[in-house]
C-alpha cells in the first residue's frame, strides 16, 4: 500500500467541500473575465472594437486588446486569484504556516 | 572596437557567468537535482521561470512573425500569455501540493497506472524533442550570424555551455543561471526597444510609443503605417484578416499547449508552498508581459521603418544593412521589371497611374526584425553584440529546462518509478546525468542537421502538450470520477488525432497546408484545440463504463485540493 493521505471525514470532509465549492466559484468568475478580454474583445469583437480609439493614442480598442491590454488583464487575473485564494484558505483554515 | 569584438566581448562575459553561477550551485541529492531542493523564491522562481519559457522563438522570431502579419498575430501574443492564467488558476498550484518531481510522476500516480506513466513519459520526450532542437538551431543561427563560425561549430559552443550547468547543477544549476539568462535578455530586448522608440516615436516607453504620433508630425504612427500599407497593397496592418474559427482555434491551442509544456509546470515543483506556486505564476507572467509587449512595439517601428527606407527606392541607394543581410540570403531582390527601384508591394498590386499589376520583388525574413533592428536604427556596435548575447540567453536557459525533463522522464519516471524500482539515490543521479548528456548531444545533433521541420515543431510541441498533458491533469485534479481508463483513453485519442493531422499536413501531403482542406478550417497550428476537446469527450465517456478510483486515490485527490501541508517536494517511500 502506498504511503499517501488518508480520506478527511465528518467535519473535516464538510469543510473541505465548502473551501472547494467556493474555490471553483472564484475560478468561474476570474475565468470568465480571462475568456471576455482574449477572446472576445482580443478576437471575437475585435473588427466592432476597432470603430472606437483610446482617446489621445493611435490605439483602435480591439488592436490594443489584442497586442497589449489582454496581456496586461491576465497579470492582474493572476494577482487578483493570488488575493482571494490567499483570503479563502484562511477562511477555511487550509493556509500554510 | 567593431561589431564582432564586442559580441565576442558580451558573449565571452554572459557565458562565463553562466558557468561560474553553475559551478556554485552544483546538485547533490535528486531532491537539488529535479526541484532545485524545493526552496526557491516565489520572485526567483518567476525570473526563471520567464528565462525556461521564453525562447531562441520568442526573442528572435516573434517581433518579426507580427510585423508581417499585423493584427492576427495577437494569435501568439496573447496564446502564450494568457496560458499561465490556466496555469496558475488550475493546475500549479495542485501540483505544488501534489509535490513530486515530475509531470508522468502525477499522472502515473493519480490515475495508479504504469500505462498511464508510460504514456506521460512518451508525450513528455517528443513535445521536449522537438521543442529543444529549435533551441539548438537557434543558438547556432547567431553564432553564425554574429560571431562568423560556422552552425555547427556555434551548436557544439552552446551545448558545452548547457552542459557544464545542466549536467552538474540540474534544477538547482538552472534556475540561477536562468535568473542570469533572464536578465541578460531582457535587458537586450530593452535597449534597442527604447532606442527606437525615442527615434521614431519621441517616447522613451515602447509600449506608449506604439500609441503615440511619428516624431515631428500630428501623425500616429500605427496610421501612418495603415496608410503605407494601403498604399502598397498591403492589407490593413491594424486589422483582421484570418476567420474568427481559426484565431479562437489557434488562440486557444498555444494558451492550453503553454500550460501543459512539461519544462513550465515542473518549475512550479521549485518553490517551498502551494501560495508561492500560485504567486509565481504572477510573477512569472510579468517577467514575461515586459519582452510580450514590447515585442508589438518594435514590429510597428521596425516596419514602419522598413517600408519607408525600401519601399519604391533605388536599389543602388541601400544602406549598407541591407547589403550585409543580402549576403545571408535573409534579405533577397530581384528586380523583375528592371528598372532599379525596389518593388515592395503586396499581392495583386496595381500601379494608380498606368494601371499595370506589379509583383513584388523583395522577399525580408521575419527573423531580421530584432537582429537587424539596431542596425537599421544606426544604434551603436556594442547593442549588436547584446542583442546577440540576448538571443544566446534565450535559446539557452529554454534548452536546459527541456533537457532537464528529457533527463527526468528517464532517469525518475522510466528507472526509478517504472523499470528499476530499487535503483539507489547515487544510481539515480548519475542516471539523471547521463540522460542529460545523452539528449544534450541528440539536441545538438538535430540542430546541427535539422530534419527539414524544425520549424513546423511549434505547432507540435504546443498541439501536443494541448491534446495530451493539459486535460489529463486538469481532469485529475478537478474531477474526482475520473479513472485511469478514461484518461489513458482521452490522451491517447488526443495525441494520435493531433499528431495524425499536423503529420498529414506537414510531412504526408505539404501541397494540401491550405485554409480550404482543413477541417472546420482549422490550421495545424490550432487542432491542438480540437485534440483537447476530443481527449475531454473520450475520456467523460469511457470513464463512466468503469468504476470510479480507488479510495486512496480518491484521498490524494482531496490532499490535492488543500494548500496545508504541502511539504518539500519529495521521493516516494519504495515499500
Amino acid at each position: 500500500m502506498p504511503e499517501g493521505p488518508s480520506a478527511p471525514r465528518g467535519d473535516e470532509a464538510a469543510r473541505l467541500a465548502a473551501y472547494w465549492r467556493a474555490n471553483v466559484r472564484t475560478l468561474a468568475v476570474l475565468l470568465v473575465l480571462w475568456f471576455a478580454v482574449s477572446f472576445g474583445c482580443g478576437i471575437l469583437l475585435v473588427d466592432q472594437l476597432n470603430a472606437y480609439r483610446i482617446p489621445g493614442t493611435g490605439f483602435k480598442l480591439g488592436f490594443w486588446f489584442a497586442q497589449q491590454g489582454a496581456i496586461y488583464a491576465f497579470i492582474a487575473l493572476i494577482f487578483a486569484y493570488v488575493a482571494a485564494m490567499n483570503r479563502l484558505d484562511k477562511k477555511f483554515g487550509f493556509d500554510e504556516v | 572596437m567593431d561589431v564582432q569584438a564586442w559580441t565576442t566581448l558580451i558573449v565571452g562575459l554572459t557565458f562565463a557567468l553562466y558557468i561560474g553561477i553553475a559551478v556554485r550551485t552544483r546538485a547533490g541529492t535528486t531532491g537539488e537535482f529535479y526541484v532545485a531542493g524545493g526552496g526557491v523564491h516565489p520572485v526567483t522562481n518567476g525570473m526563471a521561470t520567464a528565462a525556461d519559457w521564453m525562447s531562441a522563438a520568442s526573442f528572435i522570431s516573434m517581433a518579426g512573425i507580427i510585423s508581417f502579419t499585423g493584427l492576427d498575430a495577437s494569435v501568439y501574443l496573447m496564446g502564450w500569455t494568457g496560458g499561465y492564467v490556466l496555469l496558475a488558476l488550475l493546475l500549479a498550484p495542485y501540483l505544488r501540493k501534489f509535490g513530486r518531481f515530475t509531470v508522468p510522476d502525477f499522472v502515473g500516480d493519480r490515475y495508479d497506472s504504469r500505462t498511464a506513466r508510460l504514456v506521460a513519459v512518451v508525450a513528455a520526450l517528443f513535445v521536449s524533442f522537438t521543442y529543444v532542437a529549435g533551441q539548438m538551431r537557434g543558438v547556432g543561427v547567431v553564432f553564425g550570424r554574429f560571431l562568423g563560425v560556422d552552425v555547427e561549430t556555434g551548436v557544439m559552443l552552446g551545448m558545452l555551455v548547457v552542459f557544464v550547468y545542466a549536467v552538474l547543477g540540474g534544477m538547482k544549476g538552472i534556475t540561477y543561471t536562468q535568473v542570469a539568462q533572464y536578465c541578460v535578455l531582457i535587458f537586450a530586448y530593452l535597449v534597442p526597444a527604447i532606442f527606437i522608440s525615442l527615434y521614431v516615436a519621441g517616447h522613451a516607453v515602447p509600449q506608449l510609443g506604439l500609441g503615440s504620433t511619428v516624431s515631428g508630425t500630428s501623425t500616429f504612427l500605427l496610421d501612418r503605417l495603415d496608410g503605407l500599407h494601403t498604399e502598397l497593397g498591403f492589407p490593413l496592418y491594424t486589422e483582421r484578416g484570418a476567420p474568427l474559427i481559426e484565431l479562437v482555434a489557434a488562440t486557444l491551442a498555444l494558451m492550453v499547449g503553454t500550460a501543459g509544456l512539461p519544462h513550465v509546470i515542473i518549475r512550479f515543483y521549485t518553490v517551498p508552498r502551494v501560495r508561492d506556486a500560485r504567486l509565481s505564476a504572477g510573477w512569472a507572467l510579468l517577467f514575461i508581459a515586459i519582452l510580450y509587449t514590447t515585442a508589438p512595439a518594435i514590429a510597428v517601428f521596425s516596419r514602419t521603418n522598413l517600408l519607408q527606407t525600401v519601399a519604391g527606392q533605388p536599389y543602388a541607394d541601400m544602406p549598407e544593412w541591407f547589403k550585409r543581410w543580402e549576403s545571408t540570403k535573409l534579405i533577397r531582390f530581384e528586380d523583375k521589371n528592371g528598372d532599379g527601384l525596389i518593388q515592395y508591394v503586396g499581392p495583386g498590386f496595381v500601379d494608380a497611374a498606368t494601371g499595370v499589376a506589379v509583383a513584388n520583388e523583395l522577399h525580408v525574413d521575419k527573423d531580421i526584425m530584432v537582429l537587424a533592428n539596431p542596425e537599421i536604427a544606426g544604434l551603436p556596435n556594442w547593442v549588436i553584440g547584446l542583442v546577440a548575447a540576448g538571443g544566446l540567453a534565450a535559446a539557452l536557459s529554454t534548452a536546459a529546462g527541456l533537457l532537464l525533463v528529457i533527463s527526468t522522464s528517464i532517469s525518475h519516471d522510466l528507472l526509478k518509478r517504472t523499470f528499476m524500482p530499487r535503483i539507489t539515490e547515487r544510481g539515480e543521479l548519475w542516471a539523471a546525468r547521463i540522460a542529460a548528456a545523452g539528449g544534450g548531444v541528440i539536441a545538438g545533433w538535430l540542430g546541427i542537421d535539422p530534419p527539414g521541420f524544425v520549424s513546423e515543431v511549434v505547432a507540435f510541441a504546443f498541439g501536443l502538450a494541448a491534446a495530451s498533458f493539459f486535460p489529463a491533469i486538469f481532469m485529475g485534479i478537478f474531477s474526482r470520477r475520473m479513472n485511469s481508463q478514461g484518461a489513458i483513453a482521452g490522451m491517447v485519442t488526443g495525441l494520435v488525432f493531433t499528431a495524425a493531422y499536423i503529420a498529414w499536413f506537414k510531412f504526408v501531403h505539404p501541397e494540401l497546408d491550405t485554409r480550404e482542406h482543413y477541417l472546420f478550417g482549422i490550421s495545424p497550428i490550432g487542432i491542438g484545440s480540437v485534440g483537447m476537446a476530443l481527449n475531454f469527450a473520450v475520456a467523460l465517456a469511457v470513464s463512466r463504463f468503469f468504476p470510479p478510483p480507488p479510495a486512496h486515490i480518491q484521498a490524494l485527490v482531496s490532499s490535492v485540493r488543500t494548500p496545508r501541508g504541502a511539504g518539500e517536494a519529495h521521493e516516494i517511500s519504495v515499500p
